[in-house]
């Protein structure tokens, strides 16, 4: 049974508050690659466990800029080169008309851009993670709340690691093993 | 000035009410030079300056109406604030008497022979006639102070302890009112601009003047907020998350403003129709382009991507130059709006059109400081207020 390797390790924690005190305790010592779990939000998480500003508002802004140009120019380019048609005798470039299209392009690429990119930074669609190995964790998702250290995590030490998560408060430490 | 943090009051507001009032007495006393040098510059001027003080005051209307409708938490210690730019609107049925005055210098369809001479004039005649032009105005400001005055007084009330009774008074209250504000603002910009091209029709005009003035008021409050917060006062109840909120509802009806007047635009440019293009030939001619791309630059692109990002929201510096460029803007578009009628060639700035702002601002600013020192300068009776100090933007 014990034969797997080792991915990861968790803990149980009491209550919100002490999942909150237990992050910042995480924030502030050399684990990176560590994870909270609860069934609901907790408002004041993010900046307990010391999480930076996503910089998906970087991705999508270029994105809009650039779009909105293009659906500009797109919609210039078709009527006046592409396939120029008179339109209630207005000029062939009437550029007053193409802001709407030009402004829909924008929002729907950055709409998408910001859904997908959201997606991509938060490495999802993924099939499966260290925490499914453990049986318990499947509370999470009723009353109970977790914290997750990955095996990938350069200070990761099967023995060290659990004591820290006991001198943290940690209850029901458990270690991730493949194939369990 | 000074904060008294126990029982949430302004004290010392004595320098100020003096600048304000002299400012104030100064510009008027200044404008009134125009009258008497030229009379239809002074009263265009006038009615320049007068449109922007009261779509401010109307903006922050709005804004209490929306509040007590949605039941914000954030936005509650902003609203005495709000209230007291609010309860300043009725003051301004004073400053119409001018405009009421110079009618014959300001609107085309008062003058009986060029009406006459006029088939589509003429035929308006039952709505643009001076009589039901002053009965209109008077009844939109007895209905904004008939709504402003509950309103106010409710909240007062709640200082001494909040009931429930009183929360159901300010939405009862709200609810009606606000599709009377709707309708009142809309018909007030009609009669008060629109009819300054009698010709010229757009079913949009009253959404373009409210958003506009909407801008206006959320700017004015920033830059308030920011002036007290540097004397050391209300920076215990207006903090960084407040303004962060305040940026954001700028930004979002700068947008707002955008999309009126672009809708507005891209009909009528569609359409082509003599009647309504003439409005935006007018100021296409000579100069006026600078006004016009102004006014869209500023007035929308500049703003827009200056507010964009969430550190230009949260930095006090560049929110107060920011809401400064924007009052500016605001103005220009009032300008935009007005002037053209009167000079067609080209811009024309003049004395009065400054000397017209700092009197009537002046003597606006000057109402505000006097009734936000009588009472608590926050609703700090109002159930929501311990939740709106600690308000935080995820």
């Amino acid at each position: 049974m014990k034969s797997g390797k080792i991915e990861g390790v968790i803990a149980e924690f009491e209550n919100p508050a002490a999942l909150i005190d237990a992050a910042e305790k995480m924030r502030d010592s050399e684990y990176t690659r560590f994870d909270c779990h609860s069934p609901f939000p907790i408002h004041g998480m993010d900046k307990a466990m010391g999480e930076k500003r996503s910089v998906l508002g970087w991705i999508v802004a270029p994105v809009a800029f650039l779009m909105v140009l293009v659906g500009f120019l797109f919609e210039g380019w078709t009527s006046t080169i592409a396939y120029p048609l008179v339109i209630s005798g207005k000029p062939l470039f009437s550029y007053q008309a193409y802001g709407a299209v030009a402004f829909a392009l924008m929002v729907l690429t950055s709409a998408g851009t910001a859904l997908f990119g959201m997606l991509a930074l938060n490495k999802l669609p993924r099939f499966h993670h260290p925490v499914f190995y453990s049986d318990r964790f499947a509370k999470v998702t009723d009353d109970a709340f977790f914290v997750s250290i990955e095996a990938k995590d350069a200070k990761f030490d099967e023995k060290e690691t659990v004591e820290f998560l006991k001198s943290i408060g940690g209850r029901e430490i458990e270690l991730l093993i493949a194939d369990d | 000035m000074k904060f008294d943090a126990a029982a949430f009051k302004l004290t010392d507001l004595n320098s100020v009410q003096v600048r304000s009032l002299g400012i104030g007495v100064l510009g008027l006393l200044l404008t009134v030079v125009g009258y008497f040098t030229k009379t239809e510059q002074f009263f265009f001027s006038y009615l320049t300056a007068y449109l922007f003080w009261v779509s401010i005051a109307l903006g922050a209307l709005f804004l209490v109406l929306l509040f007590h409708l949605t039941g914000t938490v954030w936005g509650v210690t902003l609203r005495r604030i709000l209230e007291t730019l609010m309860k300043v609107l009725p003051y301004m049925a004073i400053f119409f008497i001018p405009v009421l005055l110079g009618a014959h210098h300001l609107y085309e369809w008062s003058h009986v022979d060029v009406v006459a001479a006029d088939p589509i004039l003429s035929k308006k005649t039952s709505y643009l006639n001076i009589t039901f032009f002053a009965i209109r105005t008077a009844f939109y400001f007895t209905v904004w102070y008939l709504i402003a005055a509950k309103l106010y007084k409710t909240s007062l009330a709640m200082d001494g302890g909040a009931k429930p009774e009183h929360i159901k008074t300010l939405k009862k209250v709200s609810a009606p009112g606000m599709i009377i504000f709707a309708l009142t603002t809309t018909f007030a910009s009609f009669d008060w601009i629109m009819s300054l091209y009698p010709h010229w029709y757009s079913t949009i005009f009253g959404l373009y003047f409210f958003s506009g003035g909407l801008v206006g008021t959320l700017t004015l409050v920033i830059v308030i907020g920011l002036y007290m917060n540097k004397r050391g006062a209300m920076d215990s109840v207006i903090t960084v998350e407040h303004y962060h909120d305040l940026a954001k509802f700028t930004f979002g009806f700068i947008i707002f403003w955008g999309y009126m007047g672009f809708s507005q635009y891209l009909l009528i440019w569609y359409a082509n129709i003599p009647e309504e293009t003439i409005f935006y030939l007018d100021r296409w001619r000579g100069t006026w382009p600078i006004i016009t791309m102004t006014v869209v630059l500023g007035h929308f692109l500049i703003p827009f991507v200056g507010l964009l990002s969430r550190n230009s929201k949260r930095n006090y510096t560049y929110l107060k130059y920011m809401s400064i460029f924007i009052l500016i803007m605001h103005w220009v578009d009032i300008f935009w709006l007005v002037i053209p009628v009167l000079h067609t060639s080209g811009v024309r700035f003049c004395i009065f059109d400054f000397t017209a702002m700092a009197g009537i601002g002046g003597i606006f600013m000057w109402l505000f400081w006097k009734q936000l020192g009588k009472h608590a300068a926050v609703p700090m009776g109002d159930p929501k207020f311990e939740e709106s100090l600690k308000h935080h933007n995820p």
